[in-house]
């Protein structure tokens, strides 16, 4: 399998490939802008929109900055109902911890409950070294998966593929369909040949793996939230049941849970409500999963949670409406970014759960963003992501100021060291601006070539606004 | 009242034209405005690099300016952004409790310019007379950091004889984003000629913005595509008088 992020190149050289996919840039402009106008107008039905916003991100905030006491209480609660809790700090920890559970039963082939947090683990990978299948039951996530590809949006993971381009992957992967040969690109037939695939999955996996949306710590209660009700089949159908669940995902109750139930669906599908709504509290006996494992996850939460500005991106509840109004990503789609987890969020994301200063393409995600503010505009939980780039892009300088300590300054070091130079007084300004001709000046510096593939330079004018007002003394002569 | 110009490093060098309209348009409506010489650069190009200590030496320079003025103005709504938003952020990583203190005085009072003639003087109509058919795009750190609201097209509205026609997809991002244009240049480059067909498809003569940055980026464009559309800040068409007379 080629599913892995590993090894990506920087942010821009991603996007330079990305933007030169033709197909891939009509694909997105049309997804994006359809989920778009639907979110913005079930949105606007809501009278009390910015005070659910705000409840959203202050619940998220308190239970937060005492994680620490939901989660043992998440523990308790889970584990009386009879449910195996355990602890993984990182990505490998966690995979061992699934595949040991199905090794324990004899199984080698799981079914899973979309989710991202067992992306970003690269479990499904993790699991077939181990010769266990796991099989995506989600209609996008199994294209993604049939066509050996990577999933290029939170919610809509195949949105870079268009009909012709699915219909050919479910001929040559898809197992057990009666009559390949027969399949069109008509959606409906698409749907009635996975719903085939997936209904022997269904019925033969002895074991299902699922994230989480939310866990209330005060029931000990698991949450998922989908549209299609293959979730619902993988939660219920297995004997065996693995959550793998990030520790951020605690909410202290019902009632913090109500506020999250609202805003989601409409931040992210653009629906009122969504289809299936599914919450499990450990073991009922008798009915369902008769073992039920849940693997809490740091993977680099705990660091994330230690950032004073960034710790606010651990409010996120995946909705993707960032990614649908970020204008960087409508252009160059999700794969660019290197992640499982894309766009706005992404490019805060992955920086915060990894560190900076070890790695070119995280250090490069911070700048993959013009700064315009649209995903802070949309998000139910109001983080702030542009200040988060912000302080992020310091974190990256200050990280290779360090490093490069005694050692030769970059480019872009030099440049902002001597514009600072340069605007440390208006007398020093001005004499860069008569000596230098500063405009052009400027545009030498940050990289003529850039600019003017395809934009002119305005022409520099013959004085500078500073020497017209001492010439004129304020045009007043 | 005493009210600065804040004219920002990038009129300054670029677009002197802008800064004396400002004085043009204020003079005009009986504002005495002065232009400290000490000013430089807000400091948001360091900042939103990630160049932090980089910022604090213009941002000495800008406290230094700016000290003592009742109202501080700038024709733009990233650098009254930079301002507001940013300057405590660059104080405090200094350690310097005097200038943490001196921008607590300065931010607060620096308005982007159509936020200090509507809410400051309390003006929507200026007496300003241009006649074209223009389009107008709300540039995102007016439009999301400051909040400028419908400021600017109500001050164009009431511009005589101008004809302000709707920009389709109006609020989406030029693609400038500063030293954006540059390291992420393709990317910058796909946004900016969006931008630039949806301003060409408004049939206008005239884009007009609150940025002169983001008016280079688009302006870059469409002069590149010889789209015989001029581009023109705000401050340019609100000093337009029936007299002409742009400039003092
Ligand atoms: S950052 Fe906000 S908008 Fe983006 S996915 Fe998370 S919750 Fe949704």
């Amino acid at each position: 399998m080629t599913s892995t992020f590993v090894g990506m190149p920087k942010f821009p050289v991603a996007a330079r490939e990305a933007l030169a996919n033709t197909q891939l840039r009509s694909n997105l402009a049309h997804a994006t802008a359809t989920i778009r106008d639907k979110r913005a107008r079930v949105v606007a039905e809501v009278d009390n929109w910015e005070e659910l916003r705000l409840s959203g991100a202050a619940i998220k905030d308190a239970a937060l900055a005492s994680l620490d006491q939901h989660l043992v209480r998440l523990e308790a609660r889970l584990t009386a109902a009879g449910a195996e809790v355990r602890w993984a700090r990182d990505a490998d920890e966690a995979c061992t911890i699934v595949a040991e559970v199905a090794q324990r039963h004899g199984i080698d082939e799981v079914v899973k409950v979309k989710s991202m947090v067992t992306q970003e683990i690269g479990l499904n990978e993790a699991l077939q070294e181990q010769g266990i299948s796991a099989w995506e039951t989600d209609l996008a996530e199994l294209i993604v998966q049939l066509g050996d590809d990577l999933p290029s949006h939170i919610l809509v993971p195949a949105i870079h593929r268009n009909r012709a381009e699915i219909l050919e992957i479910f001929q040559r992967r898809m197992q057990g369909l009666a009559s390949p040969e027969e399949l069109t690109d008509d959606p409906a037939v698409l749907a009635g040949a996975a719903r085939e695939h997936l209904r022997q999955k269904f019925l033969t996996a002895r074991m299902a793996v699922s994230g989480a949306n939310f866990a209330v710590a005060e029931t000990g209660t698991l949450v998922v939230v989908e549209s299609e009700g293959n979730g619902r089949m993988c939660l219920t159908l297995p004997e065996v049941l693995v959550s793998v669940v990030g520790i951020e995902k605690v909410v202290p109750t019902w009632e913090d849970l109500d506020v999250f139930l609202r805003l989601l669906p409409r931040s992210s599908t653009g629906e009122r409500m969504n289809p299936y709504t599914s919450t499990w509290t450990g073991v009922t006996p008798g009915d369902g999963p008769q073992e039920v494992v849940v693997v809490l996850l740091d993977n680099g939460r705990t660091r994330a949670l230690a950032d004073q500005v960034g710790r606010q991106a651990l409010r996120c509840i995946r909705c993707s409406a960032c990614l649908n109004s970020c204008p960087v990503y409508e252009r160059v789609g999700g794969h660019a970014y290197g992640s499982v987890y894309p766009g706005p969020i992404g490019a805060i994301l992955n920086p915060l759960l990894k560190g900076v200063g070890v790695d070119e393409q995280v250090d490069s995600l911070p700048y993959a963003s013009s700064l315009c503010g649209a995903c802070f505009e949309v998000c139910p939980v109001r983080i702030d992501i542009p200040s988060v780039l912000v302080d992020l892009r310091a974190q990256v300088v200050d990280a290779h100021r360090a490093k490069r300590w005694g050692g030769v300054p970059s480019m872009q070091t030099v440049a902002m060291k001597g514009a600072a130079a340069t605007f440390r007084s208006g007398r020093r300004l001005r004499l860069a601006e008569r000596f230098a001709r500063l405009g052009t000046g400027i545009a030498a510096r940050v990289g003529a070539r850039a600019w003017t593939g395809s934009r002119d330079l305005p022409r520099a004018p013959r004085e500078s606004f500073r020497a017209w007002w001492r010439r004129t003394d304020g045009g007043t002569r | 009242m005493r009210v600065a110009l804040m004219v920002t490093c990038i009129n300054d060098a670029l677009f002197p034209d802008v800064g004396k309209a400002c004085v043009t348009l204020l003079r005009r409506l009986g504002v005495e405005v002065d232009f400290p010489d000490a000013q430089t650069c807000c400091g948001q190009p360091m900042v939103n690099t990630g160049y932090l200590d980089e910022a604090i030496a213009p941002l000495r320079s800008f406290v230094k300016a700016f000290e003592g003025y009742d109202a501080i103005v700038t024709p733009s709504g990233s650098c009254a952004g930079s301002a507001r938003h940013q300057h405590g952020m660059v104080a405090r990583r200094s350690g310097d409790p005097e200038l943490v203190a001196a921008v607590e005085r300065t931010a607060p009072r620096t308005y982007e310019l159509s936020e200090f003639l509507v809410d400051v003087l309390g003006v929507t109509d200026v007496g300003a007379c241009f006649p074209h058919r223009v389009t107008y795009h709300p540039t995102c750190h007016s439009l999301r950091m400051l909040g400028v609201g419908d400021r600017p097209t109500t001050l164009l509205r009431a511009v005589r004889g101008l004809d302000l026609v709707e920009l389709p997809r109006a609020e989406e991002c030029c693609g400038f984003g500063g030293t954006f244009a540059v390291k992420n240049s393709d990317t910058s480059v796909a946004m900016v000629s969006d931008k630039a067909r949806h301003v060409r498809e408004t049939g206008a003569e005239v884009l007009v913005a609150g940025d002169s940055s983001c008016l280079m980026n688009i302006g870059g464009a469409l002069s590149r595509q010889q789209a015989g559309i001029r581009v023109m800040h705000l401050a340019e068409v609100l000093a337009q008088t029936a007299t002409g007379g742009g400039q003092s």
